[in-house]
């Protein structure tokens, strides 16, 4: 039987709500509490033995041998290494990459030479260059920056060049209108326009960079934390091995944050 | 300056676009060209500009652009075509860094044309914080900075709403009045064309040929929405474009 709404009148229900769920709700503080959430299980875990030392040490191991690695100065050595290859191989390359991405996307002869160039060379593992690179820049740093910088130059001219290609032609042709130079189109329109383009392509250059840089340094590194992984890992310190595991993600989101701040600089006109 | 159009005739690979079409801008004189959609009144505009070269006929200018005119052809698009990563202020600043102006002269110029488009409290947001209304004076304000000589306005109107649009078009008859610019102004409004012509051009179908060229005698002050002449006026036009509307919608499904 229907009942009588407020308003008097019979059969009066209220409009079911159907628009929930499906969009994204900011909850900051959930992340942080996950991470020591799950921390705390694993050292909870591996206390009372139901995680095998040997399998998984605990985090507060791990953290020792990080602050053994303190003590010893070791921690110094080990991250200046890989940091300087990576930040000399990951600049140059990404130089290097907006520079020709940027000749590809304008020259209509450079692009019919060089892209199919590119789309080649991109897929292939840079780290299966390492050893002609070795044969070429020698043993020493040469090899690992070179490694790097070509693991971070390819990403970054396809994501130039197709920043480029995306950029509204609307606003290419305003300036041309207006008899804006060559260079001030170039300068103030087309490299503002495939920016955001570019900087998502930073994010991928340098997860590949992380990777390359960690391979190259097993490869053949006295210092380094690829370096310090690999032998950490010889010798079973698995705590050691964590330690070192751990510092590359701190790296990781270290400088995704990094980027994270150049978008918010260069990309705030988006809003 | 007089701008004269000639004869101009252009295809598109086997689309024949535009056919031998001739009509003159005179000085302050605004012309507006109406036609159904895809008859080819973008490209005219584009031609008339100088943003392509035409396949047949040519674009002349005749006289000396005014008086320190730094672009004598310069457009009002439909789109606004304003960089969203630059403020108003810096839209506008944009056309004029490539010239050699004193920077205090530069900034002297920005000022004043914000003013005359009344955004001068809008200098520093940023297109996305403006209505569509706002960003078209931007671009309008833009194009005042390097003093045209002709403005080729492709739609200027069309992407605003209607009380917008009202707004916007006493905005530009009010600018005529103060400025006496020269306009080749693109519309598909029939409405627009009446208020804002001393002369319509009105072009047919693809390939656009021009069906009619009318001339209105009340003066751009004396216009009004509700004028009874230019209600029958543009009754008349519409008479016009009617047949050729519908066969032109008819036509774009093979066409495309
Ligand atoms: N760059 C181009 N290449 C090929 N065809 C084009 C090009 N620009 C316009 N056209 C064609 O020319 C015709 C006229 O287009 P346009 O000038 O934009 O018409 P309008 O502005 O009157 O709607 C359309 O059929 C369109 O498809
Ligand atoms: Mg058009």
């Amino acid at each position: 039987m229907p009942s009588k709404g407020p308003l008097g009148d019979d059969d009066l229900r209220p409009v079911p709500f159907r628009g929930g769920g499906f969009h994204h709700v900011p909850l900051a503080y959930l992340s942080p509490l996950v991470f020591v959430g799950l921390i705390a299980i694993w050292e909870l875990g591996s206390r009372t033995g139901w995680i095998s030392s040997i399998a998984l040490p605990a985090p507060s191991a791990a953290f020792a041998a990080f602050l053994d690695l303190i003590e010893t100065g070791m921690l110094w050595q080990h991250l200046r290494a890989s940091l300087l290859r990576l930040v000399v191989g990951w600049t140059l390359g990404t130089a290097l990459g907006i520079g020709v991405g940027l000749a590809i996307a304008l020259f209509s002869v450079l692009r019919a030479g060089l892209a199919p160039v590119v789309a080649a060379l991109f897929p292939v593992p840079k780290i299966a260059l390492l050893p002609l690179f070795i044969v070429w820049f020698g043993i020493g740093e040469g090899s690992k920056v070179a490694t790097i910088l070509f693991g971070a130059f390819f990403p970054t001219v396809i994501a130039t060049y197709s920043g480029v290609d995306n950029v509204d032609r609307g606003l290419i042709r305003m300036g041309q209108s207006f008899g804006l130079s060559w260079a001030s189109i170039v300068r103030k329109i087309i490299v503002p326009g495939a920016m955001p383009a570019i900087l998502a392509g930073f994010r991928i250059s340098v997860s590949i960079s992380i990777v390359l840089l960690v391979a190259a340094e097993m490869i053949g590194a006295r210092f380094g934390i690829g370096a310090y992984i690999l032998t950490a890992g010889a010798l079973f310190a698995v705590e050691q091995l964590i330690a070192g595991v751990a510092m590359l993600s701190v790296i990781g989101l270290a400088i995704s944050w990094l980027i994270g701040r150049a978008e918010k600089r260069f990309l705030d006109w988006r809003g | 300056m007089e701008l004269i159009v000639q004869g101009v005739s252009h295809r598109y690979g086997p689309t024949e676009v535009l056919d031998d079409i001739s009509f003159t801008v005179g000085d302050g004189e605004i012309v507006a060209i109406i036609g159904p959609s895809g008859c080819g009144k973008s490209t005219l505009l584009r031609l008339v500009g100088g943003l392509e070269r035409p396949g047949e006929g040519a674009v002349l200018m005749r006289g000396a652009p005014p008086d320190r005119s730094l672009n004598p052809l310069t457009y009002v698009f439909q789109d606004f075509a304003l960089l969203p990563w630059r403020t108003v202020e810096g839209n506008v600043s944009l056309v004029l860094e490539d010239h050699a102006l004193p920077a205090a002269e530069r900034r002297a110029v920005i000022d004043d044309v914000l003013e005359r488009t009344r955004l001068a409290e809008f200098k520093k947001a940023l297109p996305r914080q403006l209505s569509g209304g706002m960003k078209q004076r931007v671009a309008i304000a833009r194009a005042l900075a390097v003093r045209p000589a002709v403005m080729l306005m492709d739609e200027p109107l069309s992407a605003l709403d209607s009380q917008t649009r009202e707004l916007l078009l006493d905005d530009l008859l009010e600018l005529w009045l103060r400025e006496r610019f020269s306009a080749c102004y693109v519309t598909h409004n029939l409405a627009e064309a009446v208020r804002l012509g001393h002369r319509i051009v009105v072009l047919s179908r693809r390939p656009g040929r021009i069906r009619e060229l009318v001339r209105i005698d009340i003066p751009l002050g004396e216009r009004g929405p509700t004028t009874p002449e230019l209600a029958q006026l543009q009754q008349e036009l519409w008479q016009l474009l009617r047949d050729e509307a519908l066969a032109a919608d008819r036509e774009l499904a093979d066409a495309v």
